[in-house]
């Protein structure tokens, strides 16, 4: 059985149990196991990387070497999760100079880097553990007559030298998941332009602005939902939307929902078990398509 | 040390001066087409003439959205969003430390997580079929954050 150390980071236990619950119970059906390992933290994504990069890179490579010791590879669900530990994990194993730098740092927390696991985002554990073949064929319910717009957001494909999840320009791994749960996968204008996630919190109309185009685009191309991968986007465009109807007076009814969801629903999970109520926007659209 | 030697010696800063000033950066940054308070051609300009103060002090570097679209099609491979990772870095070095970073940086030395699981919300997790958390690692976490001189940002940032 393929064994996974998960790595679950901050914003996901703290707010989006659909993430993690849809996440769970996807790899579970598909055949991987996922450990929770104790003592790791933070994985310090951009805004810490924006206080201190070296720090940053210390505290991802702690929690990788706490994966090391337990012999298991890596799979986050967040991609800013993913980016600072994949970052982190490709940049030390190709530099000598930076790893004794860091694990320098890390002796003092008893820990050393090794660079002997992988780290892997969800949507590549799907690919090449699981494999679209058996995803295919694990499907009770196919999301036949639903039209999905694709959002990969920016770490989880970028810097793609890094994290190699596939072409930052022309990435097609979200939009083969999509059509592999019987889905129609929908494209739109600026696909792959950022949701202003980060920007929130700093400049808060700047962050609307670009989540405003994104929901505006989707909902212009007919999608019936937005699928993503990370929980900042999913809070940019879900809890930005009641932000823009306040703010900007534009109303859009656009659901957003986690990949693994429409996952979950297509291999068979009951709504109920989803904490789809953690959506702002609701999901009865999405569902009632099902039927 | 100039302000230019200072940013390419700092960590993410090592690459600035390979730009030529194309602006392939700038017309692939998803603010600066909503906004003209940010232009990534413009930072690293100002950056590389030694305008320390301008781009230390005032909120450009801060408007960046982190997508790294700029840095995957620099023809020069500088790596843009890295460099302005090590501008702001500098910028907190010298007390200019916006709120909401701060907040950041309390909550990562206070739970090791930046954003706080409460209480109910831990506690719910089993009535919804999700497993315990397991413990964070604050302890080991606060050594580090001590050996890097994270901790001491935060001083900083406090007695203002």
């Amino acid at each position: 059985m393929t064994k996974y150390a998960l790595f679950l980071g901050c914003t996901i236990p703290a707010r989006q149990p659909n993430y993690e619950l849809s996440a769970r119970k996807s790899l579970e059906k598909l055949g991987v196991e996922l450990v929770d390992l104790a003592n790791m933290t933070c994985c310090c994504p951009p805004p810490i990387q924006s206080i201190d990069l070296e720090t940053s890179l210390a505290v991802a490579a702690y929690n990788i070497s706490i994966a090391e010791e337990a012999g298991l590879d890596i799979v986050t669900l967040c991609s800013g999760c993913f980016e600072s530990l994949a970052m982190a994990n490709t940049m030390l194993k190709n530099d000598e100079a930076l790893k004794s730098r860091v694990n320098m740092i890390l002796s003092k927390a008893g820990k050393n880097f090794q660079g002997n696991i992988k780290v892997k985002h969800f949507l590549q554990v799907l690919t090449q553990d699981v494999g679209i073949k058996h995803l295919k064929q694990s499907v009770s319910k196919p999301l036949s007559s639903l039209k999905v717009a694709a959002f990969y957001g920016c770490h989880a494909l970028r810097p793609s030298e890094l994290l190699e999840l596939d072409d930052p320009e022309r990435p097609s791994i979200l939009e083969n998941l999509i059509e592999a749960i019987g889905a129609k996968n929908v494209e739109y204008r600026n696909k792959l332009k950022c949701c202003g996630g980060l920007l929130r919190g700093f400049s808060d109309d700047l962050a609307l602005d670009l989540a405003r185009e994104k929901v505006a685009n989707t909902s212009k191309a007919g999608a019936d939902c937005i699928a993503t991968l990370c929980p900042f986007c999913f809070v940019a465009l879900d809890i930005g939307q009641i932000q823009i109807r306040a703010k900007l007076k534009e109303s859009y009814d656009m659901p957003v929902l986690h990949y693994s969801e429409l996952l979950a629903l297509a291999l068979g999970v009951s709504p109920k078990e989803l904490a789809l109520e953690t959506h702002k926007i609701k999901t009865d659209k999405v569902l009632s398509k099902m039927l | 040390m100039g302000f230019s030697d200072a940013v390419t010696s700092h960590l993410g800063g090592e690459t600035m001066t390979l730009c030529y000033q194309c602006g392939t950066c700038a017309s692939s940054c998803p603010v600066a087409k909503i906004t003209p308070s940010f232009n990534p051609r413009e930072v690293i300009k100002l950056s590389l003439l030694g305008a320390k103060d301008e781009i230390l002090s005032g909120d450009a570097i801060w408007l960046c959205c982190s997508c790294y679209n700029c840095q995957e099609r620099c023809p020069q491979r500088v790596q843009i969003a890295d460099v302005i990772y090590a501008l702001r870095n500098i910028a907190i070095e010298k007390g200019h430390i916006p709120n909401i970073y701060s907040e950041f940086a309390s909550a990562l030395l206070n739970d090791g997580r930046i954003v706080n699981v409460s209480q109910f919300v831990e506690n719910k997790r089993e009535s919804i079929g999700l497993p315990p958390l397991q413990p964070v690692g604050v302890e080991a976490l606060r050594k580090i954050l001590s050996a890097t001189k994270f901790n001491k940002l935060q001083k900083q940032e406090k007695s203002q």
